[in-house]
């Protein structure tokens, strides 16, 4: 006589769970006659048979099956309440060739976090979700789940489930059905011999297409909760197939796996070289060797504020700084701050410049040149100018001179009324940013980078201001008008 | 032996490994599992097989919650 195992314990389950504390390895966590361990028994069978598990990646959630990495003998993570879908969402588009299994219950999918499975399913993000509904929260003691049955006592249903006060149970299937992007949608129920094969004919066939990159599958398997439900196991059977199903009707919702491709999204890169190229990349247009910027100032980190009312082009003349220093090949960062108002308000940003990387966009100290186009401004900011900053400012509406600290340098020019003259107050900022210009080239630039500056400035306006062509002529005109008066002014 | 000798089973329920829920006793169609009296080393009367009369079906094992409380042996006489 000879003996082989017909059915055993699956491979995909570790032989001997060292994971969990205590003496008990052999069984999992679970109250006698919970619906998980038949669900983990039908997902670890499949692993094992179809022979995945070195490239699964098994979500755990919040809930019962919060330690489900004790149990299966593939990659674990376990995730916060709720945020099965976004780390689900980023392993599967950080690793395409991976397979994705999201395990969620009913208070972790339909309340924390609908919205992020929602937005996956419809994104028709390549993993497979087993969603566990038993119509009530287990492991924190028996609270009203999304899913409870319309008049179900629970913890916080005392006398039963109203729809006028708590709303109907939450109908996933039927919903996620009605997505353009989900593949195949099966509602199943761990409960008869018969309906457990079902649930485990729809368990393999949601690994298949994750397999075959088809996109979003989903199997809403309704489970029971003996110790919440306060019923014999037999007895919860019966209430499941009686009571739930009647609500939320067992069988397949969707399923258009014949029709679909394999979904293939942009395969991503974990190579330095890559990832730098992606983050600094070629400048569009702009000189595509590095420029040589031999100035002293570009030797260092260059940090720049500038300040004033919402509306007087305090962002823009950051943009624009920003944007000047792209097109002479070095980094940048441009970090804008403001109150809800879009005019009137404060507002101020940031803008660093570096020929290496840039660590931080926040500018809150050592600034080496701050520009202030109101009195507030100048009040709250001149504290961050650096030893031997350059504080530039609007005299138009600054009257007193600022004092600034010995070997800092405080250079005015009354931009407001320039540019009024002009014939635009608007082109304040750019009045501004020639007199930046005129001040660099007087103390700071070599006469190679000088040469360069309305040149690029023209550039980055015309960037800023890109389709509207008068504003940009007009700022140029601005700007050189600036640059001429604060030339003459030093 | 001929080739068209029945197929014989066995079903084993691992008494250390069972929590006594009994899902086991309604799946199985031949009424062949039972919750005995006696107390395994979690402190719940445990599944146990009548001895004879299985026949493979896996009710039992795809309804039990545990890994491996449930084994089913094919038995095929030596040649």
């Amino acid at each position: 006589m000879a003996e082989v195992v017909k059915f055993g314990r699956p491979k995909g389950f570790f032989e001997t769970f060292e994971r969990r504390p205590g003496s008990i390895k052999k069984n999992m966590s679970y109250c006698p006659g919970c619906g998980h361990g038949v669900l983990h028994k039908l997902i670890a069978e499949a692993m094992a048979d179809f022979g995945i598990q070195d490239k699964t990646t098994f979500i755990s959630p919040v809930g019962c099956s919060v330690f489900a990495y004790y149990y299966f003998d593939c990659f674990g993570l376990q995730v916060p309440h709720g945020r099965s879908a976004a780390a689900a969402t980023g392993l599967t588009r950080a690793n395409p060739d991976s397979i994705v299994i999201g395990y969620q219950g009913d208070g972790d999918l339909a309340a924390i976090g609908f919205n992020a499975f929602m937005q996956a399913a419809n994104r028709g993000e390549n993993y497979c979700v087993f969603f566990v509904n038993n119509a009530i929260y287990g492991m924190t003691g028996g609270q009203m789940a999304p899913t409870s049955l319309l008049g179900q006592k629970t913890a916080t249903s005392p006398y039963g489930r109203n729809a006028l006060t708590e709303g109907y149970p939450l109908k996933i299937s039927e919903m996620v059905s009605q997505l353009e992007s989900p593949v195949y949608v099966e509602r199943v129920a761990l409960t008869t011999p018969a309906n457990i094969m079902k649930a485990r004919k729809a368990v393999r066939k949601a690994i298949q297409i994750n397999m075959e990159k088809k996109g979003f599958a989903f199997v809403e398997v309704l489970s029971g909760c003996p110790v919440n439900l306060k019923m014999k196991p037999a007895d919860m059977d019966k209430f499941i197939d009686e009571n739930m199903t009647k609500y939320f009707p067992l069988g397949v919702y969707k399923d258009v796996t014949a029709e679909r491709e394999p979904v293939v999204r942009p395969v991503p890169t974990f190579e330095k070289a890559d990832v730098e190229k992606a983050l600094y990349r070629e400048l569009p247009g702009g000189d595509q060797e590095h420029e040589s910027c031999d100035s002293e100032i570009f030797n260092r980190e260059l940090r720049i504020k500038i300040g004033g009312f919402g509306g007087q082009g305090v962002l823009s003349l950051g943009l624009i700084m920003a944007a000047m220093g792209k097109y002479r090949n070095l980094n940048v960062s441009w970090l804008p701050s403001y109150g809800p108002e879009m005019r009137g308000g404060t507002a101020n940003c940031a803008v660093i410049v570096n020929k290496g990387p840039i660590g931080s966009p926040i500018v809150d100290s050592n600034c080496d040149l701050l520009v202030v186009l109101n009195r507030p401004s100048l009040d709250k900011y001149l504290p961050e100018l650096g030893e031997n900053g350059v504080l530039m400012y609007d005299s138009s509406t600054i009257k007193e001179v600022p004092a600034v600290k010995p070997g800092q340098k405080a250079i005015a020019l009354n931009t407001g009324d320039i540019a009024e003259e002009f014939g635009n107050l608007k082109c304040a900022n750019a009045v501004m940013l020639g007199a930046i210009g005129a001040m660099l080239t007087k103390h700071y630039l070599t006469p190679a980078d000088a040469a360069k500056f309305q040149e690029t400035a023209e550039a980055a306006i015309a960037e800023c201001f890109a389709g509207k062509d008068k504003i940009v002529k007009m700022n140029i005109e601005a700007c050189k008008l600036g640059f001429d008066k604060m030339q003459a002014a030093l | 032996m001929s080739q068209t000798v029945k197929k014989t089973f066995r079903c084993h329920p691992e008494p250390d490994e069972c929590k006594g829920c009994g899902r086991c006793v309604s799946a199985c169609p031949k009424k062949l599992l039972k919750l005995g009296s006696a107390l395994n080393i979690m402190g719940v009367p445990y599944a146990e097989y009548s001895g004879e009369g299985c026949v493979g079906c896996g009710a039992c094992f795809y309804t039990c919650p545990e890994p491996g409380a449930i084994t089913i042996y094919e038995i095929t006489p030596e040649a």
